[in-house]
């Protein structure tokens, strides 16, 4: 690791002042991604701020409805709370899914949408990469690609984010609050990550000079009809090579409202609008889940030992759909 | 007074590094205080500065669980907190697990079952455990797999290490009913 400052802040606005003072920082709160960045040499931050004193620790209700996750809770606080584990099951389901009990224990809220991409060639610095060095060039393309993106890559970076709490948070159309030395603003959670274009090292929207100090969910939860299905390689402490998150409203056996955002295929969790549409006044089954399958993944394109993904992808939208609508079993 | 930022070291990056912090730390309820790097992780502070060598370094990436400890109760990756965040905190390690020598119920739990073979995961494996119950989320043999699935054991010793955790439940079980 090369040799840093260390800064402890106990308010948000000390921390942001912190973080403009001039210096290459990082802020580190769980750390569960940015200290094994900083041992494999990707991170090499001259100071890191420690913000794990700020008071971003609790979850409260809005007034106009729906919880504020404080960006220091932890991931384990976050899914096991009875009123996320109520309301907001495609949540905690997302969550539990990702990672060990050990770094769910460390892992922030606020950390979680910020951990980068597990490409081993962005972790290897003897190959290229245009994420971790701009401009020299993606070895994964015509790389061992099997864990990478079908959907929304570009010529310079085919990587996929990691998170799985990403994936539900995007489905439930969360928002994610932000404070500057300029003061705060609200990034919808959609907009929160970005494509890779020509700047893969650009992971998000977030600025330089900001930080997260909660996230907010929406009053609806879809507790009554929602999954999370991720398939990996093996059964558990794995990343996703699909996964989906599903979410419907409905009256009967009649969809009223669905939200489906994939994780494991794009260097976002992506999301797809105008085929969730496609499901509205329809009945739930998998003639009808089908076609928003093949919405969902089109113009997907393999790299080759991920070609797979793509077809892996249609089969787990169908099933997590039919699990969310009650027609399966959760799995 | 809140308002402030507690800063331990101020460097500019042309200058060297920063000069050890100061901390403290309540190891297996001993107050311990350390000067260390920045850069320490807790994992190296037990092993190389303390010399509790009982917490093993695996993969020292938050992939093997073998750093397992307890923080304030709470398990988590030793090689993946640096010391100096951990200031003020309790730390439990495998040697702070048995009250002189009456052994915890867990490390009993794992001789009785046979739940190891090399042994190089078992300080891991345990007070992984010993979290795990803290937590009361596992319930049934699949959960406590799944929530035990953040510590590897390359030896393959996972049916006695679930069957020697399965009996520390059924005893604290026992005791509740």
């Amino acid at each position: 690791m090369r040799s840093f400052s260390y800064t402890r802040v106990l308010e948000v606005e000390t921390a942001v002042q912190e973080k403009s003072a001039g210096v290459e920082a990082k802020f580190i709160a769980g750390g569960t991604n940015l200290t094994d960045l900083m041992k494999a040499k990707v991170e090499q931050p001259q100071q890191l701020i420690d913000i794990r004193r700020l008071p971003l620790k609790e979850i409260t209700e809005n007034p106009e409805g729906g919880l504020r996750l404080g960006a220091l809770v932890t991931n384990a606080q976050t899914a096991y709370h009875p009123e996320i584990e109520n309301r907001y099951p495609l949540l905690s389901q997302a969550i539990l899914a990702g990672a060990s009990a050990q770094l769910r224990n460390m892992a922030t809220n606020g950390g979680n949408p910020l951990q980068r991409t597990r490409c081993y060639y962005f972790y290897d610095t003897a190959t290229a990469c245009n994420k971790r060095e701009p401009g020299s060039g993606c070895s994964a393309i015509n790389g061992f690609n099997r864990i990478h993106a079908i959907l929304g890559t570009s010529e310079s970076c085919i990587a996929v984010h990691p998170s799985d709490m990403a994936v539900a948070l995007t489905a439930l159309e969360a928002k994610v609050n932000v404070r500057s030395q300029n003061g705060e603003r609200v990034i919808p959670f959609v907009d929160f990550h970005r494509l890779p274009g020509d700047t893969p090292h650009i992971d998000t929207n977030l600025q330089a000079d900001e930080i997260i100090t909660s996230i907010d969910l929406p009053t609806q939860g879809f507790a009554e009809h929602a999954t999370y299905l991720k398939i990996r390689d093996r059964e558990s402490y794995a990343f996703a090579l699909v996964s989906v998150a599903a979410a419907l409203e409905m009256e009967g056996n009649i969809i009223k409202n669905a939200r489906i955002a994939l994780g494991g295929v794009a260097h976002k969790p992506w999301r797809k609008p105008e085929a969730e549409a496609l499901l509205n006044g329809k009945e739930a089954n998998a003639a009808n889940f089908q076609p928003v399958a093949e919405a969902l993944i089109a113009g997907a394109q393999g790299y080759g030992h991920n070609d797979f993904k793509i077809e892996l992808a249609k089969r787990a939208i169908v099933r997590a759909l039919l699990q969310a609508a009650n027609k399966e079993e959760q799995s | 007074m809140q308002n402030q930022t507690e800063k331990i070291s101020a460097v500019k990056p042309s200058v060297p590094p920063p000069e050890k912090i100061p901390l403290t730390l309540q190891i297996n309820g001993v107050e311990t205080k350390l000067e260390l790097a920045p850069w320490v992780s807790l994992l190296d502070a037990l092993r190389e500065y303390l010399h509790l060598t009982g917490t093993k370094k695996g993969c020292d990436h938050g992939q093997c669980g073998a750093c397992t400890v307890l923080v304030n109760g709470i398990r988590i990756n030793s090689c993946m907190t640096l010391a100096v965040m951990e200031d003020g905190n309790e730390i439990t390690t495998i040697e702070g697990l048995a009250k002189g020598e009456e052994l915890h119920p867990m490390q009993t739990a794992f001789i009785e079952h046979d739940a190891y073979q090399c042994g190089y995961c078992t300080p891991g494996q345990i007070c992984s455990a010993v979290g795990l119950l803290a937590e009361g989320k596992a319930k049934t043999a699949d959960d406590i797999r799944e929530l035990m699935s953040g510590n590897i054991c390359r030896c393959g010793a996972y049916t006695n290490i679930l069957t020697a955790v399965q009996s520390v439940m059924e005893q604290k079980g026992g005791q509740h009913a």
